[in-house]
């Protein structure tokens, strides 16, 4: 939002070292582990200069935090660093504690994924910020003190007096995220490392977090080194980018470069197999075949090897250096300090000029060992059949039998004392009156942040958990009134695909077992459920031959494609799939994207997809149902929701959607949220959404504010379907 | 927090009632306060039987006798807990329960108390120091001793250190530690200094004995939570801080990594109440378990329930402390 | 011990392991408690002891009783290798002889905790809620008092003489307590899984979850805690024999005879040490195993006992 006046100092790479705030060359990282050596780091060099924001972008396991980790000093003992990190030409590796201790949180400051374990738990937010403080000044508390409360103001922590005094839990996410903000700029660092500062939270308040980073860094006027998997997140916060990948650098350049003309095909596959709300849907994502290397053992050559499309004979030999194109043609190793080059380790990088995703991978659903095996080759040629856009494919929304129904569902979950009696003190409105209708062969999106009931709702359509009051209805069969007993049968119809593929298969069973077992439960003998199990595994691209293993020998995207191969033993016509992709990394979440696309086409399958992920819910669903608190606010079909959004709330959400896009993310229109998710126990009267509301807060009018408090809006008619709960909605564009 | 204390202690009475009743019934059950007076040769004269029946309340029927034990309604005034009475004993007519208990209670306590205090003491520092030094060759040696002291008979080592200070004090040709007896009588009438000798030389060994199997334990515990909490996030923000390692373990590893202790140390107060009664007998104590071994041995049912009624007692007490430390400890929880 | 060497970071390595032989889970559980060194080398000394403790009494010359032909107060020698007693027992015959009640006292007991302990708290888990809220505090009951105080007042208290199953069934009916609460905790988080809600969504019966996903997930820490339990076990039973409360003469355990060489240690130190050291050894063994199955069955678990 406000780096554009870093970003002009292309060319100036002769600009000599003056101004480097972080200098790091050549740093490797091993760790010991009982099966050999792990090489987490290799050879790692980049510099920073005053002022400048550089991201660092890279799937699980490439190594992006453990470099920030070894520059820090934070490893643990166990791990073997070499090469050499240099703050403000102090070089920082290999110092005792005492004298790393003056350096970190003075020159360099680090801000930790997780807000919610970064903070000590015993101490209040004030002491923690006034130790950092006191850490490196010589000052009294009460300046200190002072100081804190100062930061916390910057950050935009509302009531910062009362905020000093309590402790992390009494916080939530965003706030807590905040507060670690507060005490890395508690020194006006020179360098601020983020690692992934905004991963374990929300949307709207990763804007907000977001915000406060850029906050700390106008106040400070530190160096960012922004580490995430996310692209969106990248874009319109930093000047240069570092891919990394199996523990290299791979490409490095400035953000529109790399963005725009990606040099190595990896770059290229990251930006192909990722959903985007700026693009049109039905435009098939291109996933990253395979998976990422083992550290343990690193194939020869290039580590992107196995999984690039244009690898050849020379890409399998020799590891390609980190080079750029010197005008000339020729590529040529850069300085590191030329922060202006756009360097990349391809041996034809070359032939990537003007290259798009769709011309080096393939829209294929099969992104696993199955593809080299030649197994799976049913769907390989559902994928072959149906390349890009396909829109006489997906089911006209709004038009099929509708299947299943939800009438004004009420989902209360008590809150119990402790102790014997267990008496009720209390209830959670988890989902307070929702209506849905989903249809034949369409995609019906839920989509909320965490906490507002969508995943409630998935359970209690399934009569997983029992609603409070309400019906629920399949093929006009009445659910609600059912015993468990005469649900039985039913469930062959309705199943459920879960988030976390390491939990939600049983580790003592093998993937076989785990896929027959709602076949068994439903009494098939075990002659067929072989064979049917064999068939499944093809079907979602796996080896019918691993049927003997355990899950733990699967990596994340291949069991996610074993929880989906047990939903559809039992040919069920609606899947539940609750945030089916949200823990996968981006080059493997594509990859079951595809899968799920191609499974409804086949098999004339209905989706409810609940996801917190507004654009993998653009790029799948036919309709929207957007959740705030136990309600829904808005529906429709995708394109009325996010060509014409009309609720406040889905418009800050689709505002808070960071675009994979530098100029775009940069110049877009916001409309931004403040605070957090109220308490469910104790909703706000009247509207849900008016404590956050940016209309309520901003332009309505102390008359017109009355009906927001007093009156709870209903969800009407706009014409077309297109349905939302706002006294004063008005639909605008955003994207 | 008064409430919550108050709450508990209310909540406590209910599973003291309920294990009143099951060690009643079990006691009652299990033998025969007059089994000795019945198998005497010759056989006593049955009215001499009857009278001790009638004196402890043998003669009503069992859950008359447990309503008479709680309330003493009906009793002869020598029995009923709410009267503070803990009925008649099998040893002598004369023999008062409660006072004879309270007696013993506070030489117990003095040794359960330095054992547990010096076992938390040191297994704290030996947990903090193994987990700084995971895998070091003093993690393995501390490792071990805790393995070998878990696995320790403790009256076998309490033999063994009576040895082991009988032989230390001929080697060194005085009475550096007193073998035999809990020391009361000795401290009478001494000076200050003259107390805290006698207490050394009475209370090493058996202190030592006694919070050998705590110690290990909770040595094995600290060094696990001292470790899960050195690889915790906000350890790392603060190393990230630039706070020095020692204010660093001190101030954030320290500090949160002792809370789960105070619930562990509570639960261990049977074990150690255990290990007191074994190793009181080693080192001849008057001490409360040597009333529990005389209870035993004469069928003292009234006495016996008593001893169990009061090792109920301190256990629950134990842990309610422990809750109301961690309440303070740790601010997440909050007592309403 | 089972501390991860490498930060949480490269998450995605471990799973990648494709390829190799296919081993079961069993295999994989056996392998890995073979590389526990100090499990292993335990198993083999225990097995010894149990042997010895068995069989040893055939092969024996004298059994455990006093004889006449058994001179007083011998030290060790060729005659008798553990020396003999004032009373006139072999200190070896004893000594198998002991080691043998123990042991079915601590087996027993292991057998009857375990079962008892794993069926009441895997109820009060699944069920939950008020029920779990009245099973837990009928544990609470049986764990105010302190164990061996409780057993040693029930066996002293039976005149005439106790045996060793009698022994075993008293320590038996107080001893369950702590494997319910180990057990509860292990149901209670197995429940919240996503893969037993996966086969509730598959139409899975109560009975057809506990069966194929409670048990089988939860069988690893109840037979770590069986295993602690028969240490648990053998220091109760020998604490109660030692204070003259487990098993009564002419039979006898190892408890019994370091109590009847209490005051003979200097003296005749041949009475007082060998069932000491047989003691720990079984013990240190059986912790041992214990903590290797423990690694072998679930790395991640992390040491609890009281």
């Amino acid at each position: 939002m406000t780096t554009t006046e870093h970003t002009s100092n292309e060319g100036t790479a002769a600009a000599g070292t003056a101004d480097v705030v972080l200098e790091v060359r050549d740093l490797s990282v091993t760790f010991r582990s009982d099966d050999g050596p792990l090489p987490a780091v290799r050879e790692v060099s980049y510099v920073l200069r005053r002022g400048e924001a550089l991201g660092i972008v890279g799937e699980s396991g490439s190594g992006k935090s453990v470099t920030s980790m070894a520059i820090m000093g934070l490893l643990p003992k166990g791990a073997r660093v070499e090469g050499s990190a240099k703050v403000l030409g102090q070089e920082i590796i290999g110092l005792t504690d005492a004298q790393i201790s003056k350096v970190r949180g003075d020159k360099i400051a680090m801000i930790f994924q997780d807000p919610l374990t970064s903070l000590n738990p015993v101490y209040t937010i004030g002491y923690q910020i006034a130790e950092a403080v006191l850490a490196h000044r010589k000052v009294g508390k009460k300046a200190a003190e002072a100081r804190a409360l100062e930061l916390l103001e910057l950050v935009g922590i509302p009531n910062p007096e009362q905020r000093l005094r309590q402790y992390p839990h009494e916080l939530s996410g965003g706030m807590r995220q905040r507060v670690v903000i507060a005490i890395a700029m508690a020194n006006e660092p020179d360098v601020i490392i983020a690692d992934e500062p905004t991963t374990a939270l929300d949307v709207t308040v990763q804007a907000q977090v977001l915000e406060a980073l850029e906050a700390a860094r106008r106040e400070t006027g530190a160096a960012l080194v922004l580490i995430t998997h996310d692209l969106g997140v990248v874009a319109g916060h930093v000047d240069r980018i570092g891919v990394m990948y199996g523990g290299r650098l791979v490409e490095t350049g400035p953000v529109e470069e790399v963005f725009y003309r990606p040099r190595m095909p990896y770059a290229l596959g990251l930006l192909g197999s990722l959903p985007r709300l700026d693009e049109e849907r039905h435009e098939r994502l291109t996933p990253i075949v395979g998976t990422p290397p083992s550290l343990l053992s690193l194939p020869t050559g290039c580590t992107f090897a196995p999984r690039c499309p244009m690898a050849r004979e020379l890409c399998h030999q020799e590891e390609p250096r980190l080079l750029a194109a010197d005008g000339s043609g020729e590529r040529v190793p850069v300085a590191v300090e030329d922060t202006g080059a756009h360097a990349a380790a391809c041996h034809f990088s070359d032939e990537l000029e003007g290259a798009r995703p769709t011309d080096l991978f393939r829209g294929t659903a099969v992104a696993t060992e199955a593809a080299e095996d030649g197994a799976g080759e049913a769907l390989a040629e559902v994928a072959e059949g149906a390349p890009g856009a396909d829109p006489e494919g997906a089911a006209d929304p709004g038009t099929g039998e509708v299947i299943l129904t939800v009438r004004d569902l009420v989902k209360h979950f008590p809150i119990r004392s402790k102790g014997l009696l267990r008496r009720r003190i209390g209830e959670v409105q988890a989902v307070s009156g929702v209506s849905l209708e989903l249809r034949e062969r369409e995609t019906l999106a839920l989509v909320g942040e965490s906490g507002c009931g969508k995943s409630t709702t998935a359970r209690l359509m399934l009569q997983l958990i029992r609603q409070t009051s309400g019906e629920v209805s399949y093929r006009g069969q009445p659910l609600h009134t059912l015993s468990p007993r005469q649900m039985r049968p039913l469930r062959r119809d309705l199943q459920l695909v879960f988030q976390d593929p390491f939990a939600s298969l049983d580790p003592r069973m093998t993937v076989s077992d785990i896929i027959a077992e709602p076949l068994r439960i439903h009494g098939q003998r075990n002659g067929t459920a072989k064979r049917r199990v064999r068939e499944l595994l093809e079907l979602v691209g796996l080896n019918p031959e691993h049927g003997s293993r355990y899950p733990h020998e699967f990596s994340g995207g291949q069991r996610q494609r074993i929880g989906i191969a047990r939903a559809l033993a039992l040919n069920p016509k609606v899947l539940i799939l609750d945030e089916p992709v949200s823990a996968l990394d981006v080059s493997i979440q594509a990859g079951v994207i595809n899968l799920l696309e191609d499974l409804q086409d086949e098999l004339g399958l209905s989706y409810l997809f609940v996801s917190h992920d507004l654009s993998v819910v653009k790029h799948i669903a036919d309709r929207v149902a957007v959740m705030y608190l136990g309600k829904i606010v808005e529906t429709g079909t995708t394109d009325q929701l996010f060509g014409a959004p009309a609720h406040p709330y889905t418009q800050a959400l689709i505002s808070a959607i960071p675009l994979p896009d530098p100029v775009k993310e940069r110049t877009r229109e916001r409309i931004v949220v403040t605070g957090d998710v109220p308490n469910p126990a104790n909703p706000p009267s009247g509207c849900r959404f008016r404590t956050r509301c940016p209309k309520f807060a901003g332009e309505l009018s102390e008359n017109e504010r009355v009906k927001c408090v007093e009156e709870p809006p209903e969800l009407l008619d706009r014409g077309t379907g297109h349905q939302d709960a706002c006294h004063y909605s008005k639909a605008v564009e955003l994207i | 927090m008064l409430v919550y204390t108050v709450r508990r202690v209310l909540g406590a009475i209910p599973i003291l009632l309920l294990a009143s009743v099951l060690t009643f019934v079990l006691i009652d059950v299990s033998g025969d306060p007059l089994a000795d007076l019945r198998m005497q040769q010759p056989p006593p004269d049955p009215s001499v039987i009857q009278l001790q029946e009638e004196r402890l309340y043998l003669d009503r029927s069992m859950p008359e006798r447990y309503w008479l034990w709680i309330t003493g309604i009906g009793g002869n005034g020598d029995i009923g807990l709410l009267q503070g009475k803990f009925g008649p004993s099998t040893q002598s007519a004369t023999y008062d329960i409660g006072e004879n208990l309270f007696l013993r209670l506070g030489t117990t306590l003095r040794l359960v108390g330095a054992a547990m205090v010096f076992a938390l003491g040191l297994a704290v520092l030996a947990g903090v120091v193994s987990a700084m030094r995971q895998y070091s060759k003093l993690d393995y040696t501390l490792t071990f001793i805790g393995f070998l002291a878990l696995a320790m008979p403790v009256f076998w080592f309490a033999g063994i250190m009576q040895q082991a200070g009988v032989g230390f004090n001929e080697l060194v040709g005085s009475q550096v530690f007193a073998t035999i007896g809990d020391g009361t009588y000795q401290a009478q009438g001494q000076d200050l200094w003259g107390r805290i000798t006698n207490a050394f030389a009475y209370m090493t060994l058996p202190t030592i004995v006694l919070m050998l199997t705590s110690f290990a334990s909770w040595s094995r515990y600290q060094r696990t939570s001292m470790l899960e909490v050195l690889n915790s996030d906000y350890v790392r923000l603060a190393r990230a801080k630039g706070l020095p390692n020692r204010v660093v373990i001190r101030r954030h590893a320290l500090r949160t990594a002792l809370i789960p202790l105070t619930t562990v140390a509570a639960v261990g107060i049977a074990g150690i109440i255990d290990g007191a009664i074994l190793t009181e007998r080693v080192f001849q104590w008057r001490g409360l378990g040597e009333f529990f071994i005389a209870a035993v041995e004469k069928n003292d049912s009234y006495a016996l329930m008593a001893w169990l009624l009061l090792s109920g007692v301190l256990v629950i007490l134990a842990n309610l402390i422990a809750d109301l430390l961690y309440g303070v400890l740790d601010p997440r929880i909050r007592y309403e | 011990m089972s501390e991860t060497k490498v930060p949480p970071a490269p998450r995605s390595t471990d799973a990648e392991s494709v390829g190799g032989a296919e081993r079961t889970q069993l295999q994989m559980i056996l392998s890995r408690f073979v590389r526990h060194r100090a499990a292993m080398v335990s198993l083999v000394v225990l097995v010894l002891i149990v042997l010895g403790a068995f069989l040893g009494p055939f092969l024996w010359r004298w059994d455990h009783l006093v004889h006449l032909e058994i001179p007083a107060s011998v030290p060790p020698g060729p005659e008798h290798p553990l020396g003999t007693t004032t009373a006139g027992h072999d200190v070896l015959g004893q000594l198998m002889r002991g080691a043998q009640q123990t042991l079915k006292v601590a087996f027993t007991v292991s057998i009857m905790g375990t079962v008892v302990g794993s069926l009441w708290g895997a109820a009060s888990g699944y069920y939950g809620g008020r029920v779990d809220a009245l099973m837990m505090r009928v544990v609470d009951v049986f764990m105010i008092v302190p164990l061996l105080v409780m057993v040693a007042a029930i066996a002293g208290n039976v005149r005439g003489g106790t045996t060793w199953y009698a022994v075993a069934l008293i320590i038996g009916f107080f001893a369950w307590a702590q494997i319910a609460r180990v057990v509860r905790g292990v149901v209670l988080s197995l429940r919240e899984q996503e893969f037993v809600e996966a086969a509730k969504a598959a139409g899975a019966s109560p009975s057809w979850i506990i069966v194929r996903h409670l048990l089988p997930n939860a069988a690893g820490p109840i037979i770590v805690a069986a295993t602690l339990l028969i240490a648990v076990a053998i220091l109760l039973e020998a604490g109660m024999s030692f204070l003259q409360f487990g098993i009564q003469p002419p039979d006898i355990s190892l408890g019994q005879m370091i109590g009847d060489a209490r005051t003979a240690a200097s003296t005749r130190p041949w009475l007082f040490y060998p069932p000491g050291v047989l003691l720990l050894v079984v013990c240190l063994t059986i912790n041992f195993i214990g903590d290797g199955l423990r690694d072998a069955l679930d790395p991640r678990q992390t040491m609890v006992r009281r």
